[in-house]
């Protein structure tokens, strides 16, 4: 088989549509009849509801009903699904549809309204009079695990909902007897994925059928349509969830529920009208998922030549005020944090944390961004501490290319065992300092300073988790027309799957990828699958979808061997076509077989499985592939004014396998440009209060193309072993260790001073701060 | 239905028999009026509510839904229109507004058969991913290549920078309005 | 995010304008570019009960050659200005700040008058009128005032304007006499700005013979600091000269601190950005450009 598509740039199938404005987003969908939802939402972080009273509102012409947690049946008052259990997380607490007696953070919905227009449901907000009793809320991390703080769930009696702790090895010993023990405390506060389209739901009932269809802008439609059903007392083939185009996802689009995922779709089935919920930005500040908030108190020891003995960290995770998603991204922080080194021994231990604060699930790197920032910050300190080349220590510690599988001795968030499949560590690291100039640095940064400008050099490395289970599927169907048609129920929020997933098909179906028509997304056209997450959908649907088109394949082999009466070891598929080897005059087309597939009269043998040329297959990975690589920034910092600027910036990126390499880079790009927004413009700022001050985009930055760099990005391939294709996923590379990055840069800049980055994000009065701090103890310098 | 709110009909009959230096009566208040606009080419004619914002009309009484919505506060630019040729964020217009204007919507460009050389280059340079943010930035550079037709790539990002991207890292954006720049350069000077 | 309802109002002149103000003052509001009210209207931070439409004005807008001022009507575009050769050829001052007003988006609506009226106390429009030595023309009910910046500007998006005037000109002085600059310090390029300085300087040799500098991001208001224009009169903007000025401006001044920027850092900055300014001002006024 030769490959075309595999590997290239190919242009995507999707963008016409997009391009020309013919994307349909969810607030596109527009049923007749429809409805518009409009929520009332807790102004305060802490408090206990008196009384609603709704009559005002109820009887404000346009509005058609308003419904509080009294009006809601029993099986909608109770808290929503617990996603991933874990025996660690003890008081495993979940949201409600509408709250019930107590709000515990701004945002949670108190009421819906049910309206002929948006305009008209926001006048009827207006009118819903809610008496609430303000309670002191816990805002700050460490102050909530304080004995006496208040407390967000009353009849726990703490705000401890978990401690887990994973040790490999004996870590007091190691650090007993270390040449050198360096100890650091990180700080790194709350983000938020800001998707430029926000959430939504549109839901139509037909009550003579039963038939629930619901629009979800959502990564993970089928769990949606599951819990529906259950939640419903309805059949699962009654109700279909459709994730249309996505605006954006980044993490927080997956949930179990979302409070309005269920509400709108109670609504459409008690006034038996389409009913539309489209979250505006203020809503999306505060009631989307946010994520990031950690502290850590880590140390690492090495011996003198800067070989690590042990790491341990010791963390507190902001969960907000529920924790429905569980223990993912403080898993994943604890086991992403040992990276591409050899550690003998390790100890990560953390407590997730109820505040009065939104909820937190996992946002583009999902925890490992801070167990990067924390090793690669430690990894910087030991080099500095040891006047070791930064690069070099780094080098002494790596896990060897000879050295797979690696077992870390750690348990990964899909409770497998941590074991990296593949890699080349050394090679990532050596292609990133090329890039970036880092034998010429030395004496660049010295030209530099005689300039009198502050320049410095960053570099980070990773190793990514991806492609969990615990599987995708995927059905390949080709019609008489010789056209393909896939489906699969991954989504997909703008990773290009519609021509990544085609150009896997159209090679192995020998057609063009632009004949390849894949579905994503809809539970209707392929009910199976969890969904785009942890950077799993090109690994374990890909290969789900790799599998389906090889027997596909095969199959329209067997048919032809029989229709040409010829042996399948003489036959070969080109171009859509299947030959007889050395007789050009006898062929068929798969559409021609796709027909004989599908006889009208006769039977089918046995060995089909199945008529017509079509096959469902599964992938489902017994653990995760690793992908890894280095990025290296130049950064110049203003040390007068705090404000920075990216002179360049290289992404080395090992993903094993690249279908598409032009949405690869792009992937890439994207993560770069939220973990700089991440490191220097993005920080979500509560005040004492539990109020979200930075609630618009006025205020929370979003980097434009001026703060972005131009990124250059090079590849290493080492394929995984685990999967057919060879791939690993990449979704969330770009973003994992640019706070690192940008903390590495600024060290060195400012090297003279001293300074130590150890928190996240930054902004240039943070930094100005941090400067005249490091300089008041003896760095001077002239203005 | 069409409800108009005069003002007070009885001053103004007062000051109409002032003399000609007398102050003006106030123009009538509207809570809904009659607008006509020219929206790709075809006029329409609607009556609206005077809060609707434009970004609302074009999308839900025109069924545009090209043109998305952001943030409704003038930041993100997803819902950047041409009103008179102009680059302007509809979410910040009200539909009154738009009464006798001329505007360009992301429909009014090209179609999947045909692509205007900016969407082609767009897809070219893989200048999307999610494709919510495209229109406006389609819609913000048209604007800007027909004032600026040679711009420097510092001046191409300058323009980006009134528009937000969360997927692509804005590189292959800049990257395809400078290849625009040229595709339409020759296309005008051929 | 959908606005409170209210009702709604499109004059076409100054006088209709008035009118309306008159009747409606005290519970409406006027919509000059609306990049600054809309998004309140839309928050319902905002609730007028009428909106005025200040947009179909047209003897609003305009860019008149007054010989020594140049005399902007309030609805003028922002974009206008930005591109107007004789706004770029007699005020120098203004045309660099306005393009940092936002994006061309924002500019193509934006007005003048609007910006000016709004009186955010990060904004560029208002420093610059108030180091020019703007007059900006007010008509209501008692007829027609002019008032400098200082009187104009009252507090944190607080002017003067009474609930039935109506601000209709800026005059500007021409000042291509003397060099200028504008800078500021934003967290994002076209983002209101944490500090901006606005700087006319007049040279005589080496020597600066008179300097006014403007500061904005710095209180409810945008301030001149007289004791740093008498510090830099007749002296030469040497390092002492320059760490002076930041020293004065440091002392001086009297931010508050915000979610994006400290009192402590403005004050900092303040001094920082001055000395940069005043400099570049300096080199302008040769007629060469000093990086």
């Amino acid at each position: 088989m030769v490959t075309r598509y595999f590997g290239e740039p190919i242009k995507r199938n999707e963008d016409p549509r997009l391009l020309t404005g013919r994307g349909t987003f969810v607030d596109d969908i527009r049923p007749p009849g429809l409805l518009h939802a409009a929520l009332l939402r807790s102004p305060f972080a802490h408090a206990r509801i008196l009384s609603i009273r709704t009559e005002k509102a109820r009887s404000l012409p346009g509005v058609v009903a308003v419904y509080t947690h009294a009006d809601l049946p029993p099986v909608l008052q109770e808290p929503l699904p617990k996603l991933i259990p874990h025996p660690a997380l003890v008081h495993h607490k979940t949201q409600y549809a509408l709250a019930p007696d107590k709000v515990r953070h701004v945002g949670e919905p108190v009421a819906i309204v049910i309206a002929e227009s948006r305009y008209i449901a926001e006048d009827a907000l207006d009118l819903i009079e809610v008496d609430y009793d303000p309670l002191p809320p816990v805002v700050d991390l460490e102050q909530a695990i304080q004995p006496g703080a208040p407390l967000v769930h009353e009849d726990i009696g703490t705000n401890v909902c978990a401690h887990y702790t994973q040790r490999v090895g004996n870590v007091e010993e190691a650090f007993a007897k270390a040449a050198h023990v360096f100890t650091e405390r990180f700080v790194i506060d709350r983000g938020t994925a800001a998707p430029m389209e926000c959430r939504g739901v549109v839901a139509q009932w037909e009550p003579k059928m039963r038939q629930l269809t619901v629009w979800d802008s959502t990564q993970a439609p089928i769990p949606i349509r599951n819990g529906l059903a259950r939640l419903f007392g309805l059949p699962q083939a009654n109700v279909r969830v459709i994730a249309p185009d996505i605006g954006g996802g980044f993490g927080p689009k997956i949930m179990m529920f979302y409070p309005e995922e269920v509400l709108v779709p109670f609504a459409a089935m008690q006034l038996q009208r389409p009913v539309k919920w489209i979250e505006d930005r203020l809503e999306n500040f505060v009631a989307m998922n946010q994520e990031r908030e950690q502290i850590h108190e880590a140390a690492i020891a090495v011996d003198g030549e800067g070989c690590i003995l042990g790491v341990k960290t010791v963390f507190l995770y902001d969960a907000g005020a529920y924790i429905p998603y569980g223990l993912i991204v403080p898993i994943v922080a604890s086991t992403t944090l040992p990276g591409p080194y050899k550690i003998p021994n390790y100890h990560c231990e953390f407590r997730a944390v109820f505040t009065n604060k939104t909820i937190v699930s996992p946002y583009r790197g999902a925890g490992r961004p801070h167990g990067v920032f924390v090793m690669e910050r430690l990894m910087d300190r030991v080099a500095r501490e040891l006047n070791l080349d930064r690069a070099e220590v780094r080098r002494r510690n790596f896990i060897q290319p000879d050295e797979f599988p690696y077992d870390v001795g750690l348990i990964y968030q899909d409770n497998a065992p941590l074991i990296y499949d593949s890699g080349n560590y050394p090679a990532c690291l050596d292609k990133a300092l090329e890039m970036i100039g880092y034998d010429r640095w030395p004496s660049e940064r010295e030209r530099y300073r005689r300039e009198g400008r502050y320049v410095g050099l960053g570099l980070a490395c990773y190793v990514e988790g991806s492609g969990i289970g615990p599987y995708e599927g995927c059905r390949v169907t080709v019609e008489p027309s010789g056209k393909v048609y896939a489906a699969t129920s991954v989504g997909t929020q703008g990773q290009g799957h519609f021509t990544s997933f085609a150009q896997i098909i159209a090679d192995i179906l020998s057609v063009p990828v632009e004949d390849v028509t894949i579905t994503t997304g809809d539970s209707g056209a392929f009910g199976w699958g969890t969904g785009t997450f942890a950077s799993r959908a090109a690994v374990v649907a890909g290969n789900a979808v790799a599998l389906a088109a090889q027997a596909v394949r095969e199959k329209a082999l067997r048919v032809a061997a029989t229709l040409l009466e010829a042996r399948v070891e003489d036959l070969e598929l080109r171009d859509g076509r299947v030959y007889v080897r050395g007789v050009p005059g006898r062929s068929l087309s798969l559409g021609e077989i796709a027909v004989a597939a599908n006889p009208l009269r006769g039977t089918i043998p046995e060995e089909w499985e199945q008529p017509g040329l079509e096959a469902t297959r599964y992938f489902a990975p017994p653990r995760g592939t690793f992908a890894s690589g280095v990025h290296a920034a130049i950064l110049e910092v203003d040390i007068h004014t705090g404000m920075i600027q990216i002179l360049k910036y290289v992404v080395v990126h090992d993903c094993g396998r690249v279908i598409n390499p032009m949405i690869l880079d792009g992937q890439i790009r994207g993560g770069v440009a939220q973990g700089i927004g991440g490191a220097f413009y993005e920080k979500l700022v509560y005040d004492e209060t539990g109020q979200l001050l930075t609630r618009t985009f006025m205020d929370y930055l979003i980097p434009t193309a001026m703060e972005i760099p131009e990124v250059e990005i090079a590849h290493v391939e080492t394929p995984s072993p685990l999967n057919p294709l060879g791939v690993k996923g990449a979704g969330e590379a770009g973003v994992i260790p640019v706070p690192a990055v940008f903390a590495s840069a600024i060290d060195d800049a400012l090297a003279e001073f001293g300074v130590r980055i150890t928190e996240m994000p930054l902004s240039p009065n943070r930094l100005l701060e941090i400067i005249q701090v490091a300089r008041g103890r003896g760095g001077g310098v002239s203005p | 239905m069409k409800r108009r709110t005069r003002a007070n009909p009885s001053s103004r009959t007062a000051q109409g028999r002032r003399s000609a230096k007398a102050q003006v009566s106030p123009p009538p208040l509207w809570t809904q009026k009659e607008i006509k606009v020219r929206v790709n080419g075809v006029e329409y004619t609607s009556t609206v509510d005077v809060r609707m914002t434009l970004v609302d009309f074009l999308r839900h009484e025109l069924g545009l839904t090209g043109t998305h919505v952001g943030c409704e506060h003038g930041v993100c630019g997803a819902c950047t229109i041409l009103l008179d040729g102009q680059a302007v964020r509809s979410c910040l217009l009200f539909a009154v507004q738009a009464d006798g204007a001329e505007i360009t919507t992301v429909e009014g460009l090209g179609t999947p058969e045909r692509l205007h050389p900016l969407q082609e280059a767009f897809r070219d340079h893989h200048a999307l991913q999610c494709g919510f943010c495209t229109p406006g930035f389609l819609m913000t550079t048209l604007a800007f290549l027909r004032e600026n037709p040679e711009p420097s790539d510092e001046e191409i990002r300058e323009v980006l920078a009134g528009n937000l991207c969360r997927c692509t890292g804005y590189q292959g954006i800049v990257e395809a309005v400078r290849d625009a720049a040229q595709r339409l350069r020759s296309a005008h000077g051929a | 995010m959908k606005p409170a309802p209210f009702q709604y109002a499109a004059p076409e002149t100054v006088e209709e304008s008035l009118a309306l103000l008159r009747a409606f003052g005290e519970e409406g509001k006027v919509l000059a570019g609306g990049q600054s009210l809309v998004p309140l209207l839309n928050m319902r931070l905002a609730r007028p009960s009428v909106l005025i439409d200040l947009n179909r004005v047209r003897e609003l807008s305009y860019i008149r050659d007054e010989g020594m001022t140049v005399a902007i009507g309030a609805m003028t575009r922002q974009r206008s200005v930005e591109l107007s050769g004789l706004v770029r050829e007699r005020l120098p001052l203004l045309a660099e700040a306005v393009r940092y007003i936002g994006h061309p988006q924002i500019r193509n609506r934006g007005t003048i008058g609007g910006s000016l009226a709004h009186a955010d106390p990060a904004a560029e429009l208002p420093v610059v009128a108030l180091v020019l030595g703007a007059q900006l023309v007010i008509r209501g009910p008692k007829g027609t005032r002019s008032l400098r910046p200082e009187e104009f500007f009252v507090s944190y998006l607080h002017t003067a304007l009474e609930p039935e005037e109506l601000l209709v000109e800026v005059r500007f002085p021409a000042h291509r006499a003397y060099g200028t600059a504008y800078l500021e310090v934003a967290r994002r390029h076209g983002d209101y700005a944490l500090v901006g300085v606005a700087t006319m300087v007049r040279m005589e040799g080496e020597r600066c013979a008179e300097a006014r500098l403007g500061f904005t991001g710095v209180g409810p208001v945008p301030v001149r600091l007289p004791e740093v224009e008498e510090a830099v009169a007749g002296r030469r903007l040497e390092d002492a000269t320059l760490a002076e000025v930041a020293r004065i401006v440091a002392d001086r001044l009297e931010p508050q601190s915000d979610i994006h920027a400290t009192a402590a850092y403005r004050r900092e900055v303040a001094g920082v950005l001055a000395g940069r300014a005043l400099r570049l001002a300096a080199a302008r006024f040769k007629g060469g450009e000093e990086g």
